[in-house]
């Protein structure tokens, strides 16, 4: 029987080469402990996603957005599907996950918690929020353990659809009424800087960032992912005519990159903090959809136990 | 719209959430014995309840029980979505005076501005499908009520002389069927699973049940049509919506509920205009950005 060093030698063999872990390999507890994180977190991002788009359904103005629309949310459902699933794969189940989220011991991405106020804005998450996701995403679908990576491949495939529907929206609205471009301007605005909390703090004060880069878990740094998002945002943005609300956004040939403003850091660790605009709001409808639902998960369950072979 | 700041395979854009054409290749022109503002009023009737139930469905949202539950709703809802958009397309062509007059230079398609721009007396969806929502057990059974009346119906009007309309049968009679069958299997899953669950069954069967006649009812345009072959007579189907509803019931152990069929006023039901309190509040939240901007592009 392989000792504990021959396992961990085997492990590092496989990161090194930048191959998959698999559920029945032999993996570090800290590797376990930081993916299940990592993916519940993603997984009750999906969930709690469902939230501010769905806010938009019953007043979508087109019958063709009603539907684009409830099928982008159910989608965001479907991904936390998967992703539970695949961190069930580590030997956790979705009903202890769900009850982290629901008591608050386990976060979701913070941008679900600012507030949707106008039809403009259901554009602007795809393109922005979806966007950044998408950046964030990509590099996972390559991260070293094997079902995360595959759920990610799927999960943004659909994430790549969202965004391009929700420009789309943003690029019809756009050559619609003088009413409709500043609401696609107001929205953008307010956006803008939520997502680009989404790539996470500063890489010198994003204390997990180096040991999940070591690991194969995370591909990239927040700044590198930040900068790429906003080196693709902003030809779009002027492709679809409008402004970025930082004043300091400026090509610089040098770098061949973007210079760009920082977002208000306070700001977001207040929202993590559970400070946000609408965190509060966000997990009562969460809580509230799992207590109404209680007696229809026990239905469902006395039903299949009496359903059973050999039962009666 | 700019594909190559995106890369990609721009032909799967819309892929799997936008209405690819369902009557591509199918013949459109009017039969030309039928009235058409009958037809119209034919298909928004029809039109209506897919909407209206739509709508409400589509609130359980984020809302089910199970992610899962999530899922299955949000595809009932969009099925639903894809009928009535198609019959409001139809009674449009049919008779374009149904449809409400938008300030010159309006881009809102026909569909949109029936959809949009009517109030609740020009709706002609069956009450039912308005009735504000409850609880799991109420949806249930709604969904139960509406879709083994809808499905008769559908299965019949695939034979329809108005090819547009036996197209939308042809495709919704499939989707209507899973509607069914998941709400009926959902119907015993609570009439045995716990008491509670059982006791919620019993008590929206209770409230809704009286809605159901006018799913069967048959009015002078349904008539008018059913004579010219294009549409159906409810009560040709009566029967065996009845005999549907009585197996569910059987197999779930619950008994037909024995109240009477709800009452309209002055004789005049949903499909005549005239609804509960909850439809014109339903149509103002449904209706509110689309009627803010009544020259807007979507
Ligand atoms: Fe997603
Ligand atoms: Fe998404």
């Amino acid at each position: 029987m392989p000792g504990q060093a021959d396992h961990q030698a085997h492990f590092d063999e496989v990161i090194a080469r930048h191959d998959r872990i698999e559920p029945r390999d032999w993996m570090p507890d800290a590797y376990r402990r930081t993916l299940v994180r990592q993916i519940a977190q993603h997984a009750h991002s999906e969930i709690i996603g469902m939230q501010p788009e769905g806010n938009w359904i019953s007043r979508a103005p087109s019958l063709r957005r009603k539907a684009i629309l409830l099928a982008k949310v159910q989608d965001e459902a479907g991904h936390g599907l998967y992703l539970y699933s695949a961190a069930e794969t580590l030997g956790v189940s979705r009903d202890d996950l769900v009850a982290m989220l629901l008591s608050g011991k386990q976060k979701y991405s913070s941008i679900f918690n600012y507030p949707t106020l106008s039809y403009a804005d259901v554009g602007t998450i795809g393109w922005l929020v979806d966007g950044a996701a998408i950046c964030n995403q990509v590099p996972l679908c390559r991260t070293s353990y094997g079902p995360y990576g595959r759920a990610m491949i799927r999960i943004c495939k659909e994430e790549s659809f969202h965004q391009r529907q929700g420009y789309e929206l943003l690029m019809t609205m756009m050559r619609g009424t003088p009413e409709q471009r500043d609401m696609v301007q107001e929205s953008v605005n307010r956006f803008w800087w939520p997502s680009l909390m989404m790539f996470g703090p500063p890489d010198e004060s994003s204390p997990n960032t180096e040991r999940s880069m070591a690991w194969g878990i995370k591909r990239n740094s927040n700044d590198d992912l930040r900068q790429k998002f906003v080196d693709m945002t902003v030809p779009q943005a002027q492709a679809l005519g409008v402004s970025l609300p930082d004043p300091s956004l400026t090509w610089n040939a040098d770098r061949g990159q973007h210079d760009f403003g920082q977002p208000d850091w306070d700001e977001l660790f207040a929202v993590i903090r559970g400070d946000g605009p609408c965190n509060t709001q966000r997990l009562a409808h969460r809580r509230r959809a799992h207590e109404d639902g209680a007696w229809v998960r026990e239905a469902a369950s006395a039903f299949a136990a009496q359903e059973e072979p050999g039962h009666g | 719209m700019n594909d190559d700041l995106f890369g990609g395979d721009s032909s799967q854009w819309a892929f799997g959430t936008d209405f690819e054409d369902p009557l591509a290749g199918v013949d459109t022109t009017m039969v030309d014995d039928v009235v058409a503002d009958d037809l119209a009023l034919y298909c928004l009737g029809l039109a209506d309840d897919a909407l209206i139930m739509s709508q409400r469905l589509s609130e359980w949202c984020s809302r089910a029980p199970e992610m899962e539950d999530d899922v299955a709703l949000a595809n009932l809802a969009l099925d639903l979505l894809g009928q009535a958009r198609l019959l409001l397309a139809r009674a449009a062509a049919a008779s374009p005076s149904v449809v409400p007059v938008l300030p010159e230079g309006s881009p809102v398609p026909p569909e949109d501005a029936l959809a949009f721009f009517r109030s609740a007396g020009q709706f002609r969806n069956v009450r039912l499908a308005e009735v504000p929502g409850g609880d799991f057990a109420h949806v249930i059974v709604r969904l139960l009520l509406f879709s083994v009346a809808r499905r008769e119906l559908l299965e019949r009007l695939r034979g329809s002389r108005d090819q547009v309309l036996a197209a939308v049968a042809a495709r919704g009679v499939k989707e209507v069927s899973y509607h069914r069958d998941w709400s009926a299997r959902w119907f015993l899953v609570l009439a045995r699973g716990t008491g509670e669950s059982r006791r919620r069954l019993i008590s929206a069967l209770d409230e809704l049940w009286p809605y159901q006649a006018e799913l069967v009812r048959c009015g002078a345009v349904d008539l008018a049509l059913a004579d010219a072959g294009v549409g159906v007579d409810p009560t040709t189907y009566a029967g065996a919506v009845d005999a549907v509803l009585g197996e569910v019931f059987a197999t779930s152990g619950v008994e037909r509920p024995s109240r009477g069929p709800l009452a309209g006023v002055g004789g005049r039901l949903g499909r005549d205009g005239v609804h509960t309190e909850a439809l014109s509040l339903l149509l103002a939240e449904m209706q509110v950005v689309a009627r803010a901007h009544p020259r807007g592009r979507w």
